[in-house]
């Protein structure tokens, strides 16, 4: 059996090699042109002219195209149609898309797109969470508000309360691999496109409204990415649309690529948010209300920030059950990029915030975090409960929802942190930190284990489905295709691991095939970590339509049981007779058997109402906890992270080495996060930190110096593919043990609580350090 | 600006001449003229370590050197690293060891391991992560890395 098993990435021997093609390398026709923007220089006003003479006339230039060029959609967003693909007499923001450059090479064309004369008629421009408040510059009419129970009143009563505030900053993608884009013109007004995107289907929607043809008329393809982490569900959009449209004026096939810098500028990031909190609580630190005021920084468009502000309300319980709690969020509208989906999709700012209310908590009492968090935990599945998220309960269990009404029957944060804490010595680590404390009057060391709880599948419904293709061939060979995307987490290996598992067949025997529009349609974006979840069951669904018909088949032809055939060890066993599965291929073709079929998959039990916030918007909840140890030292603010151990729910793994991988990769990137990525924007609304110089993020001499991660191996009560869990975004908020642990080691300086936002840069932790020491 | 010059170098073992732009850097000139494309741009100024090759067995990135500076110079890329055997032992570590995911980083993360194991590096976790701290990779977490380098110079070395 292929799942479960820890085999190495399907593309690894092409990566180590350098033979694994990325949009840009794929070899392009003669006379392929590239495309640059020409970009706005002020956060917000009225064009008033463009002089492109010196663009049209610089080297290598064959065409330039502004917003009136465009002769159908001028519009590359994802959602609401609000963001145009060349400017049409405003701009929004510094770095907005206003013309296109078409040349010769990628050079000339940035070259070039320098060239303008542009004058405008600034206007003033809202930057900050406080400049969109004070003009009440947001998308929607007003906030969305999700409550449970009375949050005011419990918080009233309550023996003790804390109020406070924490401001974490944007986050850039930084996928290796800039955006990029190529689209090769075909006969009739057909168009093919090769896109670092994960979302096919939609960057052939937009192309279809932007040439003015039927989607049928563009092919999408997407062999991987160089990295996505939800930076390329909707940011490829642009440099897709601007290949097609030039590749249409033009008639020569068009690439574009970002060069870091542009991409940096261009396209749009994680949120940042401001959460303010009140809460209320008893002497075990037993929570009774919280109330939270989120505040995310949208940008100029409204892209996917409706369902990730959404996303960060839906995880402002974390793993707490609480009784009594009101969550307003409010969506702003500023004149910056627009932020996008980044892995966790608001579900990390949701989680940061009431990890930092357990943390005050746990301050404002004395006590240690860890065991305010315990108290306040949701009950852990009954052991002899098969029950799960969402489902009724039955039996000794007591009734526990989220703050938006969904039932909790799945959870397991109890046995997993109890897990978690004896393996790394937890509770030794803390006091003899207190004591290297007392005895240490520069460092100083932290130690703090959080928990995940995130909830899987799309919140908005409809997107929870999948298609799959898988073609048998005369030979034994399988051709396997589904609406997933690879972008480095594997989900292609997985896939094909469940296909191999279905037929019985080494996993080699599976040929992996680029998404393609034209082979599966109508798919949704590979986000919200559903990848294997979803094309997994798409996939099992079409091979099993084929082994159906091979069963039926061979019933027949060898008169014996249904029971008497066995798939597996790259035969097929009908009674006592055993075939190569090669064989049976053959046979089944000879005998005129379909051996290629479609799969379908849709999630059941989800359905939500985002507006009342009530309903079941996850199939399940996936699970982690960490512990992570830092030192800071309080001269200068520099930290490191010194031990890390991680415990990670993945389910029955369908492969735990690339399970693992995921969750490395994703704490390293979730504490760069909380600890050193900052971004920074000056009073002019422009970016100063565009690339890698200015914007630091992990190296390998950042990552902890003692790393320990392991998975949980237990099986989904809910019926997923072979039990396994989603894998992507959970691990992710790992990263809030740095961040919390930065805070336990400050809190030795004194008596006053941290409040330590985030990036915790050196800077920020040098001044919190100095509050803290003089009790402010 | 466009002045042009000839020069000849030798890459992966073979003769190479060309008349190039003064200021096409050395990666551009391997992935867009040579068709050598393993060698990966992630930020074209020098931090990433995507670019990253070896020239006249020195580590270098390709994106910071000209190509009429790789005059007379013998330049391996991933490509030929991996024709010549070179890195066989890396290869197959990075696969076992599951050091890859997108894989963008990968080819300038095994010259950079390449030439930490060349030049007589030890199996020692903080030198090996000091040495490849100039190669940004943003899906592994590095942990997996390091394993399979370590691993490697164990191996041989034994
Ligand atoms: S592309 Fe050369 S170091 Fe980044
Ligand atoms: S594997 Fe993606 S950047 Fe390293």
């Amino acid at each position: 059996m292929s799942v479960a098993k820890p085999l190495p990435h399907d593309a690894a021997k092409l990566h180590v090699t350098g033979a694994a093609r990325y949009v840009d390398d794929i070899p392009t026709p003669r006379g392929t042109l590239h495309l640059a923007f020409g970009q706005s220089e002020i956060a917000h006003g009225e064009i008033q002219s463009i002089d492109l003479t010196e663009v049209r006339r610089s080297s290598g230039v064959t065409a330039v195209l502004t917003a009136d060029d465009l002769p159908f959609d001028n519009d590359v967003s994802p959602s609401a149609h609000d963001e145009p693909l060349l400017a049409e007499g405003s701009v929004h923001y510094v770095g907005q898309p206003i013309f296109l450059v078409i040349a010769t090479s990628h050079l000339l064309a940035r070259k070039a797109a320098r060239l303008a004369k542009i004058e405008y008629l600034e206007k003033p421009s809202l930057l900050s969470i406080d400049d969109a408040l004070a003009a009440n510059s947001r998308f929607e009419e007003g906030p969305r508000i999700y409550q449970k129970g009375n949050a005011t009143n419990a918080i009233k009563q309550a023996d003790h309360t804390i109020e406070g505030v924490i401001e974490m900053g944007a986050q850039e993608h930084f996928y290796l691999e800039g955006q990029a884009a190529l689209a090769l013109p075909q006969e009739g007004s057909d168009m093919v496109v090769h896109s670092s995107t994960q979302h096919p289907t939609e960057i052939q929607h937009k192309v279809a409204e932007a040439l003015g043809v039927p989607m049928n008329a563009v092919r999408v393809e997407v062999r991987r990415m160089g990295g996505g982490f939800g930076g390329k569900e909707s940011q490829g959009n642009a440099l897709a649309v601007a290949c097609a449209v030039s590749a249409r004026a033009t008639g020569q096939p068009c690439k574009m690529r970002y060069d870091r810098d542009d991409d940096m500028i261009i396209t749009g990031k994680r949120h940042d948010f401001r959460i303010k909190y009140k809460a209320g609580f008893d002497a075990h630190g037993r929570v009774s209300g919280v109330d939270f005021i989120q505040y995310a920084r949208c940008g100029w468009a409204q892209d996917l920030s409706l369902p990730v502000a959404d996303r960060a309300m839906l995880h402002s319980d974390n793993a707490y059950l609480l009784e009594n709690a009101r969550i307003e969020s409010h969506r702003l509208k500023t004149n910056t990029q627009s932020a996008t989906a980044y892995r966790g999709f608001g579900g990390p700012q949701g989680m940061l915030g009431i990890e930092r209310v357990m943390d005050h908590v746990a301050h404002a009492l004395g006590m240690d975090p860890l065991a305010v968090r315990r108290a306040n935990y949701y009950a852990d599945l009954p052991a002899e409960n098969a029950g799960a998220s969402g489902g009724s309960l039955t039996g000794k269990m007591k009734s526990q929802t989220t703050p938006y009404g969904m039932e909790v029957t799945d959870f397991i944060l109890h046995e997993m942190t109890g897990a978690l804490a004896k393996a790394a010595d937890y509770e030794t680590r803390r006091l003899a930190i207190a004591k290297w404390n007392a005895q240490n009057p520069i460092l100083k060391k932290g130690i703090a284990l959080t928990p995940v709880k995130f909830g899987i599948s799309f919140t908005l419904t409809h997107l929870n489905q999948a298609g799959a293709l898988v073609h048998v061939y005369s030979d034994g060979s399988v051709h396997l295709n589904h609406g997933g995307t690879e972008m480095g987490q594997g989900l292609f290996l997985k896939v094909a691991q469940v296909a191999a598992t279905r037929f019985g067949i080494d996993v080699s025997a599976v040929k992996i095939t680029a998404t393609d529009t034209g082979k599966v349609p109508n798919t949704s974006a590979t986000a919200a970590s559903s990848g294997s979840d979803l094309n997994g069951m798409a996939v099992k669904a079409a091979c099993d339509t084929i082994r159906a018909r091979l069963i039926d088949f061979l019933v027949g032809h060898f008169g014996v049981a249904q029971e008497a055939i066995v798939f597996d060890n790259d035969e097929v066993r009908i009674g006592d007779k055993a075939l190569a599965f090669a064989d049976v291929a053959k046979l089944a073709y000879e005998n005129r058997i379909s051996l290629s079929a479609t799969g379908f998959y849709k999630t059941p039990k989800v359905a939500w109402d985002r507006i009342k916030g009530e309903g079941r918007p996850f199939f399940y909840f996936s699970y982690g906890a960490s512990v992570s140890e830092v030192v800071i030292d309080t001269l200068t603010g520099e930290n490191r992270i010194l031990r890390t151990d991680i415990l990670h729910d993945a389910g029955a793994s369908l492969n735990p080495a690339l399970d693992i991988g995921q969750v490395e990769g994703a704490y390293v990137q979730g504490a760069g996060w909380l600890t050193m990525e900052e971004l920074v924007w000056d009073d002019k609304g422009t970016l100063r930190t565009h690339a890698p110089s200015t914007y630091k993020i992990p190296a390998c001499s950042d990552r902890p110096d003692i790393f320990n991660v392991s998975l949980w191996d237990r099986s989904n009560p809910e019926e997923t593919i072979y039990r396994s869990k989603a894998v992507g975004e959970p691990p992710f908020m790992h990263g809030i043990s740095a961040l919390m642990a930065l805070s336990d080691a400050i809190a030795s300086c004194g008596e006053s609580y941290p409040s330590l936002d985030a990036p915790a840069t050196p800077e920020r932790v040098l001044k919190t350090v100095e509050r803290v020491k003089h009790g402010i | 600006m466009s002045r042009s010059i000839d020069i000849k170098l030798r890459v992966n073992g073979e003769n190479v001449s060309a008349t190039v732009p003064a200021r096409l850097n050395l990666v551009d000139f391997l992935r867009e003229e040579l068709c050598l494309t393993g060698s990966h741009v992630g930020c074209e100024h020098g931090v990433c370590g995507a670019c990253t090759l070896t020239v006249d067995g020195d580590t270098v990135r390709g994106c910071l050197m000209l190509a009429a500076q790789a005059n007379g110079k013998e330049i391996t890329t991933i490509e030929g690293l991996a024709d010549s055997g070179q890195s066989t032992a890396l290869q197959a570590a990075f696969t076992k060891r599951n050091a890859l995911q997108c894989g963008f980083c990968t080819p300038g993360m095994l010259a950079s391991a390449l030439g930490y194991v060349n030049a007589g590096g030890a199996a020692d976790r903080d030198a090996i992560r000091q040495h490849i701290s100039g190669n940004y990779c943003r899906c592994t977490g590095y942990q997996s890395i390091v394993d399979a380098i370590c691993d490697v110079i164990e191996e041989t070395r034994t």
